[in-house]
């Protein structure tokens, strides 16, 4: 029987990612491993992490903090490199030299997952491996610095996209890139957050279960990157889900379910204003930006509810 | 520190959790978590908020900290709900 | 029992592929290695092989693939050539680093720009130090017969370490010729049951691959990856002596040519050899000794052997069919230089590069080598130490 998915009876659970790893005090990827790997408590996995700081943080000297087999290869392959361990349990299953039932998850960051092992990862999902691909999202290089990903969000400032007298933060908006996964027509896609852990929980473990590619997209606050408190992991991820940064979606078959809509939508400033990165957007005659920061939100947010909307069978909808 | 000649093939690492060796307590500058049972409702949300396992939970309950590996974010305490507005976790000064 | 046959260079190594029938393999078509991995493709359609084949998006993640395939704990084998390898360079080292058996037919080409899609060694060249074996291979029969040994000697529990077959592109790898390929049992019995070391898939037993290793351990890292070659070319001699007995083939680090009582010697490696042997055999026949020294194991490269099997030459000549930019000598004679340097006694040392992008190397061009050798062995004297021939002015 599934281990059911309440706190009391996960906390019976081994977890299977140890402390003593040296992630920052506060960083919120070692409560999205924990939080996967505690939803995939009834199975057997390998894990694949792409260089990053997840990756030199979990695993360095000979010290490893993974008590799963977990295997790093290099930043940009990750999704390459599960799909060989993939495709070779696949193999021996075929000519029984194995029997135990297996399941495969790259936990890797936006960096390797948006950017460089973007092709990596397209190529992974279309040749249709039996893995998920859970990126968390942080929105920068944090490991080398908080340098400016295709992640990073409009006007946030990094180290290689200073808020300068000139340029104000990152001139650009996200890849969305979850929507992107989605158009490669996969059997499951959706996007999470720790602050929500139940609906992160559910979905991994429906994830899991499904045959095929899958990818969730994990929004994970940075302490160090975004400039904000040490205790603010969970507050930052749920402030990024109430005010609709972050919403909290699944696309599944084709059908798109948004999984938790806020009641009140919290205006994007609550949001902005706790992180050290969107500062300089509070400074006078800067309000046009902030402005222009909630009209895309609110966009994005409309058009995730038409879609919805769209192809949301009746009966579902209607509840 | 082990020598070229005990390096393992491929410096593939054989004991898995080995990390646990490495006691991150002493990452901790000024603030360290108290754990207030009387207003402890046992929701275990500290237990998976803590990005470094340092909250023990035994039958589904909660007990002490860990010290030994909490660098003393304070993320428990922001999201400890409490009884009747009292916090179970407070941050308290370090103890040197 | 053996067949004999008239195929191309990528069909026989193709075929054993087949008969090796590895676990994995991941294959992206460049030119001229296509043929190999589609023709490889055609047995695993039509279920001659159980083998599970990655059709990957870049020969970034073919290798990538094959060191998570590896890593997992079977046999694992791609193939490439020229931008496929340089693309795969980052992984090269890693695969090496890991410790992991993969296979790899190298299909030699020249690398861009400009582009080209012929015969030279570049790109081999340019991955002579990431830490994989490289086996070189005159013709198709040396290719299909390196092929096989290649996966006992990456597999050898002492080594554990990837390997590249070389051999030329078009010049080999699309010309038909007459192979003799072993029954497909003995081929089987020969490479034998594959063995993993540290299953990534043994989930009770959980590994992890890829530490971040910081300047405390690093070195040492090194240091002890660095002694494993030391024990590659035993094994390759005896991988060789055991393949002897099923083939009647003989192969040895390096193939010496009419070398032993040779004052002029010529080192050169894979196709343009044989072209070599030929015009040795006629000015052998003239009275002139001269001798060739082929490469077979050029990394580890065995420096001692060849070093002492050159050092009482009077002059030689080392042919590269790659030029290293910037005012070096080719890497082939680097490695020579190297072998020879400690020797009181050594021959005169010239470097020329011949056959880039294809350009034939002709019975002329070794013939004009030859005479240019006899004159320094004459007068002592050298007008060029590294010139290209065969070029246009």
């Amino acid at each position: 029987m599934a281990t059911p998915l309440n706190l009391k009876e996960l906390s019976k659970q081994e977890v299977r990612f140890t402390a003593g790893h040296r992630m920052c005090a506060g960083c919120a990827a070692p409560i999205v491993v924990k939080m996967v790997l505690l939803a995939a408590c009834d199975y057997s996995v390998v894990v694949a992490s792409s260089t990053g700081c997840l990756e030199v943080s979990s695993c360095i000297s000979t010290y490893t903090a993974w008590k799963v087999p977990w295997i790093h290869n290099a930043f940009e392959n990750a999704a390459a490199t599960l799909s060989g361990v993939e495709t070779m349990y696949k193999a021996l299953k075929k000519r029984g030299k194995i029997d135990k039932d297996i399941k495969f998850i790259a936990i890797c960051g936006d960096g390797g997952t948006y950017d460089i092992g973007f092709q990596s990862l397209s190529g992974a999902m279309e040749r249709g491996h039996d893995m998920l691909y859970i990126c968390y999202d942080n929105g920068a290089y944090m490991n080398t610095g908080i340098q400016r990903s295709s992640a990073t969000p409009t006007f946030a400032d990094t180290t290689t996209c200073p808020a300068g007298a000139v340029i104000p933060g990152k001139p650009q908006q996200r890849k969305d890139l979850t929507r992107i996964m989605a158009a490669h027509g996969l059997p499951y896609v959706a996007q999470a957050s720790p602050s929500h852990w139940p609906d992160l929980m559910k979905k991994v473990r429906k994830a899991i279960e499904i045959q095929g590619p899958k990818f969730i997209n994990i929004f994970t606050p940075c302490n160090r990157g975004w400039r904000s408190r040490n205790d603010d992991a969970i507050l930052l991820s749920r402030l990024a889900v109430e005010t609709c940064f972050w919403p909290l979606y699944e696309v599944e078959d084709g059908v798109t379910r948004i999984t938790v809509k806020p009641k009140d939508k919290k205006p994007l400033i609550e949001f902005l204003k706790a992180q050290g990165r969107f500062k300089h957007l509070f400074e006078p005659g800067k309000e046009k930006m902030i402005e222009h920061l909630q009209e895309m939100i609110d966009k994005n947010w409309e058009s995730l509810l038409k879609e919805e909307e769209m192809t949301l069978p009746k009966e579902e909808g209607n509840k | 520190m082990i020598g070229w000649k005990d390096i393992p093939p491929g410096m593939v690492i054989l004991e898995a959790g080995s990390a646990s060796k490495i006691k991150t307590g002493s990452w901790r500058a000024a603030y360290r978590p108290k754990w207030i049972e009387e207003n402890c409702i046992q929701c275990l949300l500290c237990w998976l908020f803590c990005p470094d396992n340092s909250v023990k939970v035994k039958d589904g309950k909660r007990g002490e900290f860990d010290y030994d590996y909490c660098k003393g974010c304070g993320i428990c305490a922001l999201e400890c709900p409490g009884k009747k507005g009292n916090k179970a976790i407070v941050m308290e000064e370090e103890v040197k | 029992m053996t067949k004999v046959v008239a195929v191309t260079g990528n069909e026989a190594v193709a075929n054993a592929f087949r008969q090796i029938e590895p676990d994995v393999c991941a294959a992206y078509p460049i030119t001229p290695q296509t043929e190999l991995m589609q023709r490889f493709a055609a047995f695993v359609s039509n279920g001659q092989v159980r083998t599970e084949m990655i059709l990957v998006e870049s020969e970034h993640s073919a290798l990538s693939a094959c060191v998570g395939a590896a890593a997992a704990g079977g046999r694992v084998a791609t193939a490439t050539s020229s931008q496929g390898l340089a693309l795969m360079w980052e992984i090269l080292f890693i695969a090496s680093g890991l410790r992991l058996p993969i296979v790899m037919p190298v299909v030699n080409r020249a690398l861009s720009a400009p582009i080209n899609i012929h015969c030279d060694h570049s790109d081999a060249m340019g991955a002579r130090d990431s830490g994989w074996i490289q086996l070189w291979s005159e013709n198709a029969q040396e290719a299909y017969d390196n092929t096989i040994q290649a996966f006992r000697i990456a597999e050898d529990m002492n080594i554990r370490l990837p390997v590249m077959i070389c051999y030329d592109g078009f010049i080999i790898s699309h010309s038909i010729e007459r192979i003799e390929y072993l029954d497909d049992d003995v081929v089987k019995n020969f490479v034998g049951e594959y063995k993993p070391l540290y299953p990534l898939l043994d989930v009770e037993n959980p590994k992890s691959y890829g530490p971040l290793i910081l300047t405390d351990l690093y070195h040492e890292v090194r240091k002890a990856h660095s002694e494993v070659y030391k024990k590659v070319p035993k094994v390759v001699i005896e991988v060789a002596k055991e393949f002897e007995k099923i083939s009647g083939r003989k192969y040895e680090l390096f193939e010496n040519y009419r070398l032993d009582d040779a004052e002029i010697g010529i080192v050169i490696l894979n196709s343009a050899a044989g072209t070599t042997k030929d015009l040795i055999d006629e000015y052998r026949d003239r009275g002139v000794k001269v001798g060739l020294l082929k490469p077979r194991l050029y990394r580890p490269f065995p420096y001692e052997e060849v070093g002492n099997a050159l050092k009482n030459l009077k002059v030689l000549c080392v042919l590269d069919r790659a030029d290293a930019f910037g005012g070096s000598f080719g890497p082939l004679y680097l490695d020579i230089a190297a072998s020879l340097c400690n020797f009181s006694q050594k021959p005169i040392l010239i470097n020329r590069i011949y056959g880039l992008g294809g350009r034939d190397f002709m019975p002329e061009h070794a013939a004009e080598v030859i005479e240019e050798l006899k004159d320094i062995a004459k007068t002592g004297k050298i007008t060029k130490l590294k010139e290209y021939i065969g070029v246009r002015e």
